[in-house]
């Protein structure tokens, strides 16, 4: 299994990197995909269905919305990069991979094992989901029920960033120029 | 964007009203089996966005009205959190389940789980309204148009 996992994270990597250094917009957006349904593939194969099918069908619904906003637009990149920044920007890159790879280096020595949590709030949800809540799908019975105020603040974030991209878009209230 | 060949529409026909009830089945099933508001409600809006793309967006123009989508937003966000007050005005605490302690029903039945059922519908419709917002104020607006 973690042979496939690893196999599957290089590839995310890779469409990451096409992706950002790709000039065509389109190609930059495709290459974006392979992020999204490689992450579908690794959540089935972690035995998760419930986020497998949000997450495939929630990167459909983005490619369809980012490509026709795309071919409404422009598909030539416009980005103008200066050398000074450039290298300004490699410079902090390499600082911040080699914070990254040192803290990371702590950490895991200090981690678990995988699929041992430690959190004993686990394994209480798994033996009283059901009597608490009556709901047979346990992801259900936490994201609506036991962390309930979680479900709430996502929400409430998808509501506030559609009301941003419509204020964003808006015709009224905004001045001439 | 104009719409696609008549090939397209006419699956579209086929297809749309099979899409929106799988949706609404991933939405109503979601204490029950793998799925809930949030996959069942971006199947839902997936419906309308390929409507949209099908018969292109000179023809959506005329039939789709954004304030429409805006407000279900709105009224599906604001009934998740009517359920969450229904703790509250019973006298307990915030989302509290108060219709599975009164009467909980049978387990791995559709009528249970209590208020698991109705917050699943209120955030299906919040995430469909918000993502059919997000798509048509995207991709068929245009820019500076009030609609």
């Amino acid at each position: 299994m973690l042979t496939i996992l690893i196999l599957f994270v290089v590839l995310m990597i890779l469409g990451a990197i096409v992706a950002l250094e790709s000039k065509d917009l389109l190609s930059g957006i495709i290459s974006l995909g392979i992020i999204g349904f490689a992450l579908t593939i690794v959540f089935l194969v972690l035995q998760a269905p419930d986020l497998a099918i949000v997450q495939i069908v929630i990167e459909t619904l983005t490619l369809i919305i980012l490509i026709a906003a795309v071919l409404k637009t422009t598909r030539e990149d416009t980005t103008e990069e200066f050398s000074a920044r450039k290298a300004f920007l490699w410079f902090a890159g390499l600082i911040f991979i080699g914070i990254f790879l040192l803290a990371a280096v702590k950490t895991f020595q200090h981690v678990p094992k995988f699929g041992h949590p430690t959190l004993r709030m686990a394994q209480l949800y798994i033996d009283q989901g059901l009597p608490l809540t009556g709901a047979s799908n346990l992801v259900a019975a936490i994201i609506l029920d036991l962390r309930g105020y979680d479900t709430l603040g996502e929400a409430t974030v998808l509501f506030t960033s559609v009301i941003g991209v419509i204020t964003v878009l808006r015709k009224m209230g905004r001045k001439r120029t | 964007m104009r719409g696609m060949t008549l090939i397209v529409k006419c699956i579209t026909q086929l297809m749309a009203p099979s899409i929106f009830l799988l949706g609404i089945y991933v939405v109503l099933h979601g204490h029950l089996t793998p799925g809930g508001g949030f996959a069942g409600g971006v199947l839902m809006a997936g419906c309308f966005v390929l409507i949209v793309l099908a018969y292109g967006s000179e023809e959506a123009r005329s039939e789709v009205r954004k304030w429409r989508a805006s407000l279900s937003e709105s009224i599906g966000i604001f009934i998740f959190w009517l359920l969450a007050m229904l703790g509250v005005i019973q006298g307990s605490y915030f989302f509290y389940n108060v219709i599975a302690k009164v009467n909980p029903g049978q387990p791995y039945t559709l009528f249970s789980a209590g208020i698991i059922p109705l917050c699943n519908i209120a955030i299906g419709i919040e995430v469909a309204a918000s993502l059919f917002a997000i798509f048509i104020t995207l991709a068929v607006l245009k820019v500076g148009e009030k609609l």
